[in-house]
């Protein structure tokens, strides 16, 4: 057992728990931050993508003791940003949603692509989302609808 | 239309993106009893012992359950009308475990760590039996997979547990060998599809609780609602009317939550401790102990004249089961029924064949559902019939395939699992599918093949496919609507959205009826003490049948609404006006608004609400014809996908964007399954594709160019127009791609996946016979 202390979505936490704890568990079962999905527990499929100091990370993998002093956000947090919003808008539009499980992942994954590169070629949101799986939609309306964010959301990444 | 064959979003697509609660484990009770379960390591063994008292003895551990806990009462897990077409071979837990991940007890406890120290505190001995891996010599075998004496038939399937066989098979139209000895020209050859997993990304999971009326009530990642319900009742004897399922937001399924999974131990420990238990199976699990697609063998001999007529098909297959019987005759059955209809001008068909128990992983439903194998054989046949005539493959399909209007003998004898229908194909568009993907891809120019130079060759290759929309007769789908006060509606539906989008286009079609905005039906569905019966998300049924039952409620509650407004201007019905918002007669209106409302608070006071049932008289099939063009290198056999076009014919899109993400979802599986993907085991029988670093699904790289279009097309007896478009999809990547890189390299690969493995060495064994 172990205090840490983080950031959490915008607001200081403090959590006594083992440090070899899955970041994962703690953000759905003592946060309740359930946005965050277990698709496999390997940090293969991304879908509990969070950034910690705004890094892309699987948080499946990452256990609760390095997170201490650091930042992170979950889809919860990220939701309510207007980054979020025009991601958001960009998914429905093309239909880049369909079962929804990976999206949390991938809208996370778009945030952090995009925070590094605004304005990304296919090419390269391909490389940028190649970490996260969808079973679902085929990908394309996925790439499509992260080109068309950077397009409406020029200035905000 | 106003709102069907429109390209609406989703309605729940934006509460998914913020990360609402929405699915099964999001809505677990916090301290639920964590559920682990023991997994044999044994392909095939008896268990001689079994002692759970230092497990019981661990501080945490609420229950440990073991066969001794169960009556035998056999069942199949399959999720399948009833009586099912499927073998009742399971128990809940056994004595005997039939494959490595069967389970052989489990544990309910505090934690999962608690649980997982329980699980190895279970002191079990096995005798380890002699297990049957070779799905090609399970017939008839010295050793049996099953040999309880309490297993059987639902009806007659073929099923006969002393051969291993689960089910088995025979039809037959016309003289087969007659016409393939008046052919000019057979071809003859073997296909092996491979064992694919669904990979949903979430995994299998269950919780389950006692409500404060000491009813079960169970959240559950399943495609079948109602069935669960039915088969807890039947497997534990438990009373039906005690337990309720609901179904929340499902993430992904492709038939792999068709079949019941954890809910009978989860059921059992919350029914024996009354408090929340929950399980959720691992990605291990889910690739070891949940099910895969059938492997099959076809061995398949086509005849044709000279000048390109095909006249007889003749198919012998063998299916691999694994070790429980679930949807071994249908899938089986699929593999010709949604197939061979293609061609429906051959004097004579000929399918038979054994659908055997090993002892592997279950096989199960999966997207495509037999079709998908028997497409890949049949149409990579067709293919090599065209090489050996030198006709075109193009022209051959145009000469010999099924068109508007005509029907197959096939339908009518083959069914899921029982005799078919009759059909006439009311709408049919084949042959635009086929002429628009031949233009696209550019056919004339590039089939078969153009040189690029750096030892890269550019091939084009097709296929084409057909489905059903549904099983006639047998799934029955219903809708309520009700109107609230304001003139908004809630449309209760059993119908199981599992990400595919079912509740919004479901609401559309009701919007539609009714004359209103998608924004005023609020859609609930699956949830089995509150919406109406459907069988469930299966079979591609969902919208064309449900969509008929929505259909059906839409202009009902349309009509009682009129009804009501003669009733308060007192004239005739047939004097009401009526455009979905202000009811009209002469010199007087009403808005809906204020009828409901006054119908709600003020006078001749009542709740207006309709119920409408639909089954299927017939599955109307939606077609498609896929082309793809792909660069290969000679040098490694790697094969680039560089555009896949379907043409589609699934009637009226409801909505031309899900529908669209239905194909493309269904072309990259089906991309998956043809290249890459497959289910392996080592010669022991333990899985070795059993986690995602091992089991290869297409990832945004290996995917480029999808080109989807739709053929105008209308169904007359679907839901404004509409057949299914679910499973199409998946079927035709392999054999297209199979062909393609004939095309290309003039190597066929008749076992998938078609790996660049397999194709340098063909490339290198045909060099070498050239030499």
């Amino acid at each position: 057992m172990a205090k840490i202390k983080f950031t959490l979505n915008n607001k200081q936490v403090e959590i006594e728990k083992s440090p070899t704890a899955r970041l994962l568990d703690i953000l759905r079962e003592d946060f309740d931050f359930t946005g965050v999905k277990e698709g496999c527990g390997e940090g293969e499929c991304g879908a509990c993508a969070v950034l910690i100091n705004d890094q892309i990370v699987n948080s499946c993998i990452v256990p609760l003791g390095t997170v201490e002093g650091k930042n992170i956000v979950t889809i919860e947090g990220f939701s309510k940003t207007k980054r979020h919003e025009v991601l958001r808008n960009a998914f429905e539009e093309e239909g880049a949603v369909q079962c929804g499980f990976c999206t949390p992942g991938m809208l996370i994954a778009s945030e952090s692509l995009l925070n590094k590169n605004p304005h990304p070629t296919d090419e390269e949101i391909k490389i940028g989302l190649s970490g996260n799986l969808c079973r679902c939609t085929g990908y394309n309306m996925i790439i499509k609808a992260v080109k068309s964010a950077s397009k409406k959301g020029d200035g905000l990444w | 239309m106003k709102v069907v064959n429109q390209a609406l979003p989703s309605i729940d697509g934006k509460g998914l993106m913020m990360g609402k609660k929405a699915y099964t484990d999001d809505l677990a009770e916090p301290n639920s009893l964590i559920v682990k379960v023991l997994r044999s390591p044994h392909p095939y063994a008896k268990i001689v012992k079994i002692d759970t008292s230092k497990a019981e003895a661990l501080e945490g551990v609420e229950l440990v359950l073991t066969y001794k806990d169960f009556e035998r009462r056999p069942f199949t897990r399959a999720g399948q009308g009833y009586p099912e077409p499927s073998p009742h071979d399971k128990f809940v837990l056994d004595n005997y475990v039939r494959y490595i991940g069967d389970e052989a007890a489990a544990v309910a406890a505090l934690t999962e760590k608690i649980a997982i120290k329980a699980l190895k505190l279970i002191d079990i001995e096995y005798e380890v039996l002699e297990p049957v891996l070779d799905f090609e010599t399970a017939f008839e075998n010295e050793v049996l997979v099953h040999m309880e004496p309490e297993i059987h038939e639902m009806f007659p399937i073929g099923f006969n547990p002393k051969k291993n066989l689960a089910a088995s098979y025979h039809m037959h139209v016309g003289d087969v060998s007659k016409s393939l000895e008046e052919s000019e020209v057979v071809i003859e050859q073997s296909f092996y599809t491979q064992a694919q997993a669904h990979v949903m990304l979430e995994p299998h999971n269950v919780n389950a609780r006692m409500d404060y009326q000491g009813r079960l009530m169970i959240y559950s990642s399943t495609q079948t609602p109602i069935h669960i319900r039915r088969i807890i009742s039947q497997a534990l004897d438990y009373p039906l009317s005690k337990i309720r399922i609901i179904k929340p937001r499902v993430g992904g399924g492709f038939g792999g939550k068709q079949a019941i999974h954890g809910e009978l131990l989860v059921s059992t420990v919350t029914i024996k401790t009354g408090k929340p238990s929950k399980m959720i199976y691992t990605r291990k699990e889910v690739f070891e102990s949940s099910y895969s697609r059938h492997p099959m063998r076809f061995d398949i001999k086509l005849g044709a004249t000279k000048d390109g007529v095909l006249k007889a098909i003749d198919c012998f297959v063998i299916s691999d089961t694994g070790a429980y019987g679930e949807h071994a005759l249908t899938v089986f059955m699929v593999a010709a029924a949604k197939v061979f209809p293609l061609y429906n001008k051959v004097d004579s068909v000929r399918f038979h064949g054994n659908v055997v128990y090993t002892n592997h992983t279950p096989a199960g439903a999966y997207r495509g559902y037999g079709a998908v194998q028997g497409n890949f054989a049949l149409e990579s046949s067709i293919d090599m019939l065209c090489h050996k005539l030198n006709i075109d493959p193009v022209k051959f399909r145009q000469k010999n395939m099924i068109r508007e209007t005509e029907t197959s003998p096939i339908f009518k004898i083959m069914g899921e699992g029982t005799e078919g229908i009759e059909m006439f194909m009311e709408s049919c568009k084949l042959e635009y599918c086929v002429k628009r993907g031949a233009e696209l891809v550019k056919w004339k120019e590039l089939f078969p093949r153009k040189e690029l130079g750096n030892s890269k060759v550019k091939g084009v290759g097709m296929a084409i496919a057909m489905q059903g929309s549904g099983i006639p007769y047998i799934d029955m789908a219903a809708a309520t609507i009700k109107l609230n006060d304001d003139g908004f509606y809630n449309l209760l539906i059993g119908a199981t959205d599992i990400g595919q989008g079912s509740d919004t286009i479901l609401a559309q079609i009701a919007a539609e009826a009714l004359g209103t905005t998608l924004d005023k039906v609020i859609v609930y569905s699956s949830d089995t003490d509150l919406t109406p019966y459907d069988t469930g998300a299966y079979a591609s049924s969902t919208t064309y049948v449900s969509g008929n039952a929505v259909l059906k409620a839409g202009k009902e509650m349309r009509q009682l609404i009129i009804d009501e407004a003669a009733k308060v201007f007192d004239v005739k019905v047939e004097d009401i006006e009526y455009d979905g918002v202000v009811l009209k007669t002469k010199d007087k209106e009403i808005t809906l608004k204020d009828l409901s409302n006054r119908l709600f608070y003020n006078e001749d006071q009542k709740q207006l609400q309709v119920t409408s049932s639909y089954y299927g008289t017939k599955s109307p099939p939606p077609f498609m014809a896929g082309f793809v063009e792909i660069d290969v290198d000679k040098e490694t056999g790697e094969v680039d996908i560089i555009d896949y076009i379907s043409i589609v014919d699934c009637g009226t899109t409801i909505n031309p964007m899900l529908a669209r993400g239905q194909v493309e979802g269904g072309i990259v599986q089906g991309i998956g399954m043809a290249m890459y993907e497959e289910v392996l085991y080592t010669k022991k029988g333990k899985l070795v594709t059993n986690d995602l670093m091992n089991y290869r699904i297409p990832t945004r790289r290996e995917i480029h160019k999808l080109t989807t279009e739709f053929a105008d097309s209308y169904e007359k007896s679907g839901p404004y127009g509409a057949k299914s478009v679910g499973e199409i999809g998946i079927d035709t990547p392999p054999a297209a791609l199979a062909n393609a890189v004939y095309n290309a390299v003039g190597v066929r690969i008749t076992t998938l996946p078609i790996t660049a493995e397999k194709i340098l060495m063909a490339i290198k064994e045909k060099e070498k016979g050239e030499n």
